[in-house]
């Protein structure tokens, strides 16, 4: 890369990190206004679940929970720590939020990477397919078979894949993140993550493998009507590298985008996988948060996802920038 | 003319698609070495049959007749590996918007080095430093830095320029040129067609021109077909149909184009435009230019008049003025 | 997440005459009709239920895990507490159906107000408008929905307005994308020349100009409610006093390795339902996109 090219890139990266700042500031303040609207807290919660408290009690809980300040200092003082980069600590799990979801955080990550891995490679593959049969009749079976993913709830999948998968096939465990006790070590451990893994992501990954594919084959068919593609031909290139050096590299640039943007679409769907597979991630933390109305873990779960999905902008940008010589910083 | 066969041979050729056949039993000839014009105005059906050639033709298109003979080959009927082994190598195009032919998201050394890497088998780096010698080739001021360039960056010109490099790369022995100049400046046209004109001497290419603009053939072509509505109206060394047009189109075509010869520019008198459009030679059963036609005979409305050789190597399809000519023939006693 | 790709530059048509074109044109899509016919079946349903099923579906009436076809009084089974599995499928199709259409009116409306605000009047109210759509589709929506779903007390109510919450900005985008261009054209020139107010400009003059992608994204975006109803009653998110088809699919995991039954049946009442909505938003755009359907 030259030092044209790395400085142009360096510029979109500035650009980005500028806008996300305000975004940031505004999603935590709003998330939480948001969250003190609930009726109830933590302290009612402990205190509905043990089912004896006194007042007395309880206005000790919220003492030392801080959640009996007024409202502008509760916000004042998070920020305050969130300045400090601590996201509090969550009095529920007695631990810090931090320590908490990175705990949880990389279980999510290795989940979405590999659905967004799907995702993608299925649906370029299946979208490339549909172009370059356009109108024909494997690009009309492509055609239902990615509307009926786009059609079919995740979680549904899920389950319909653990009966075929796990009870009537018995090739795939039906839920956790690995073998319990099973004291695996090297590949032997990689392989039984793997394997806990294919059902969940699959699930996570259907839908987008919809949308990816949707979008391939309108890019496709776009660029294919460009010149240089004829160009391309001209010179005596195969079909299938005029396909992948000259139409998917322009094709690919709206699915970039597009793959930026639905990631936090993915992240929100891995909540209700995770619930389905019972995968120890972000997504049930943030369901257990909610409903022990543990809100530091929750405002950290909620910022921490805003962040993943601003990070995944970012890179996608410097991506488009990287893959797309034409874009200059204005 | 020549007594060898031509290297090019396009005979009977018709272009059909759904919704029409744009071009009809067309055909002419390309001798080594030799630069042959196809001019027409847009629609005409001459960038249809550069592009059989190519056999690029768009999939809703479909050769319904006629024969592409190619350096002893029939270009029709060869299997789609060969002809791309043929595509790039031995015939190669360029195309009319330097804009948009070249991909923008490569670099044009990386564009011309892929025609080297996949004819000649260079390694990347010998193709590298053709890329480069190209560019100086077809006069890329600084092709050391311009390889790394993204097309974007360039202008029209230098784009056209890039485009003859990628073409002339594998040396071939023909070059087809789809309205080289049409989307440039008119300082930068001459400069191309002198380029191209160099290369074709200096590399042995023959060169077919493809334009819609007569004014530009005098001084580059060597022979002139003139297309109108798929048809050939007429065909002629440059000169001769420069001086004494025969086919009324041709007639009209010359006197609404000016010319780049100074000499006459005075004494050709006002631009004159041919009334009517080429949408109109659509579902005619005559000759497609009755409608414009300010000569035309009730039997020109009839059946398409026969491409007659009034003289050797000079082919007329309009039997009002070929009348004209033969009573001339036989006025001088031949 | 409702994607539908539409042309940049919809075409601004003369209304009557275009209306019917694009309803010839949707009319001679075979998949197209089929699923409008679906949907109205369902629909129907829906609405007969208290017709068809009059008890209460949550109410036990027969012996428990009847599996579909075994009592021809119960077609299509009986669950773990002896409800009836069709009934459920019937009730159920009640509350996808009013929250699906509600959720969307509701988002489409306050996407169309903020989207129009923004891209009519342009500037600072734009940047502020667009920042909050910022701000929205950078959370997650499911995990936003779920927060405001749990914190609004599970009721068919508080999960409509929170489905339209996390929906507006997809709409306002668009309708923001589509007035920044109607703005300039010379009808809206024009008004603007006759001395009419902004809001007769923007829903009389503009709004109807814009309409057609947003009627193609307003389908999908009602199946896509259905999804999200769906998985948030799944969760044991849903209005615990009605039954819906994924609290059936919730209560039936449990019974996952016997009865997967009750975890199937209310699924593909779903899928065919959201896959007719998808196939109607899909048949309207190439209605009301000709230029795109050409392509096909």
């Amino acid at each position: 890369m030259s030092m044209f090219e790395s400085r142009r890139l360096l510029r979109v990266l500035r650009r980005t990190v500028v806008q996300a700042v305000p975004t940031v500031l505004g999603i935590v303040v709003l998330n939480f206004l948001l969250l003190q609207l609930a009726p109830g807290d933590a302290a009612d919660v402990m205190a509905g679940e043990s089912g004896a408290a006194t007042e007395e009690g309880m206005a000790m809980l919220r003492r030392q929970f801080g959640i009996d300040l007024p409202l502008l200092q509760q916000l004042m003082a998070y920020l305050g720590n969130l300045a400090r980069l601590s996201l509090g600590f969550s009095p529920r799990y007695g631990m810090p939020v931090g320590e908490l979801i990175s705990q949880r955080l990389p279980s999510t990550l290795m989940l979405m990477g590999l659905a967004l891995v799907i995702a993608l490679a299925v649906g370029i593959a299946l979208g490339t397919a549909m172009a370059m049969t356009a109108g024909r009749w494997p690009d009309r079976v492509i055609s239902v078979i990615s509307l009926i993913f786009y059609s079919v709830p995740g979680f549904w999948i899920g389950l319909m894949l653990i009966v075929l998968f796990s009870v009537k096939l018995g090739w795939l465990p039906s839920g956790g993140q690995e073998t319990i006790g099973g004291g695996l070590a090297g590949f032997d451990m990689v392989a039984d993550r793997l394997k806990h893994m294919i059902l969940p992501a699959t699930s996570l990954a259907l839908f987008y493998v919809a949308i990816y594919s949707r979008l391939t084959r309108a890019a496709v068919l776009e660029v294919a009507s460009q010149d240089y593609v004829r160009t391309a031909s001209a010179k005596g290139l195969s079909p299938l590298s005029v396909t992948v050096r000259h139409i998917l590299r322009n094709a690919l640039l709206p699915v970039t985008t597009l793959a930026g943007i639905h990631l936090g679409g993915i992240l929100g769907g891995a909540v209700v996988v995770e619930t389905v597979y019972s995968w120890p991630g972000l997504g049930r933390l943030a369901f257990e948060s909610v409903m022990r109305r543990d809100f530091n873990v929750l405002l950290g779960v909620l910022l921490l996802s805003s962040l993943l999905v601003i990070l995944a902008n970012t890179l996608i940008d410097l991506l488009q920038a990287w893959l797309d010589p034409r874009i200059e910083v204005r | 003319m020549t007594t060898a066969a031509p290297l090019l041979d396009v005979a009977g050729l018709t272009i059909q698609f759904p919704t029409g056949t744009p071009v009809i039993d067309f055909g002419f000839a390309v001798a080594e070495g030799e630069t042959v014009a196809v001019v027409g105005e847009s629609g005409s059906g001459k960038s249809l049959t550069a592009l059989a050639i190519m056999r690029l033709l768009p999939r809703s298109a479909k050769i319904a007749a006629g024969r592409i003979r190619f350096a002893g080959r029939d270009l029709l009927a060869l299997p789609e590996p060969e002809m791309r082994r043929v595509r790039g190598r031995e015939i190669a195009m360029i195309f009319q918007e330097p804009m948009t032919s070249l991909n923008p998201v490569l670099t044009v050394g990386r564009q011309i080095a892929e025609v080297l890497r996949l004819h000649e088998g260079l390694s990347a780096e010998a193709a590298r430093t053709r890329s480069i010698e190209l560019l100086d080739l077809v006069r890329v001021a600084d092709p050391h830095r311009r390889v790394d360039d993204y097309p974007h960056r360039l202008s029209g010109g230098m784009r056209q320029r890039v485009m003859i490099a990628m073409a002339v790369a594998c040396r071939p022995h023909l070059l087809i040129a789809d309205e080289p100049t049409t989307a440039l400046d008119v300082t930068i046209q001459a400069q191309v067609l002198d380029l191209l004109d160099r290369l074709r001497r200096d590399l042995g290419m023959a060169l077919v021109l493809i334009t819609h603009d007569l004014g530009i053939v005098g001084q580059w072509a060597d022979r002139v077909v003139v297309m109108y509505a798929g048809r050939r109206a007429e065909e002629a060394e440059a000169g001769i149909l420069l001086d004494d047009p025969l086919h009324p189109y041709t007639r009209g075509l010359l006197a609404a184009s000016p010319r780049l010869d100074t000499s006459l520019h005075y004494t050709a008198g006002p631009l004159r435009e041919i009334p009517g459009s080429i949408a109109s030679a659509i579902a005619q059963p005559g000759c497609p230019f009755v409608p414009r036609c300010p000569l035309a005979l009730p039997s020109c409305r009839l059946k398409p008049p026969p491409l007659e050789e009034v003289r050797p190597g000079r082919f007329v399809a309009c039997p009002v003025t070929t009348a004209g000519e033969r009573a001339d023939a036989v006025a001088v006693g031949r | 997440m409702a994607i539908v790709e539409l042309a940049p530059e919809a075409p601004v048509v003369a209304p009557a005459v275009g209306t019917w074109r694009a309803l010839r044109a949707f009319l001679r899509n075979p998949a197209a009709v089929i699923a409008t016919l679906f949907l109205l079946l369902v629909t129907l349903i829906a609405i007969a239920a208290p017709l068809i099923y009059p008890e209460d579906p949550l109410s036990m009436v027969a012996r428990p895990f009847l599996w579909p076809g075994q009592n021809p009084k119960f077609p299509l089974g009986s669950d773990s507490l002896g409800r009836d599995v069709a009934a459920g499928l019937v009730w159920g199709a009640r509350i996808s159906l009013v929250i699906g259409i509600a959720a969307m009116a509701l988002g489409v409306t306050i996407g169309i107000v903020v989207g129009a605000t923004a891209g009519y009047f342009g500037g600072r109210i734009d940047d502020a408008l667009v920042r909050l759509i910022e701000i929205f589709q950078t959370t997650p929506s499911f995990l936003m929905l779920v927060v405001l779903v749990a914190i609004a007390e599970p009721r068919v109510e508080s999960i409509t307005v929170a489905i339209a919450l996390v929906t507006w900005p997809t709409i306002a985008r668009l309708v923001r994308a589509e007035f920044r261009s109607l703005r300039e054209k010379d009808f809206v020139t024009a008004a603007r020349g006759l001395g009419y107010g902004h809001a007769r400009i923007i829903f009389i003059e503009i709004l109807p100009n814009a309409l057609p992608p947003i009627i193609v994204t307003s389908s999908v975006i009602v199946a896509s409610a259905i999804l999200m109803e769906s998985a948030l009653s799944f969760m044991g998110l849903g209005d615990p006093n009605r039954i819906s088809w994924g609290s059936m699919i919730g209560a039936g995991r449990e019974m996952l390795r016997t009865a997967w039954y009750l975890t199937l049946i209310p699924g593909i009442a779903i899928v065919l339902t959201v896959l007719a909505l998808n196939l109607i938003g899909d048949a309207l755009n190439d209605a009301l996109n000709p230029r795109l359907s050409a392509e096909r």
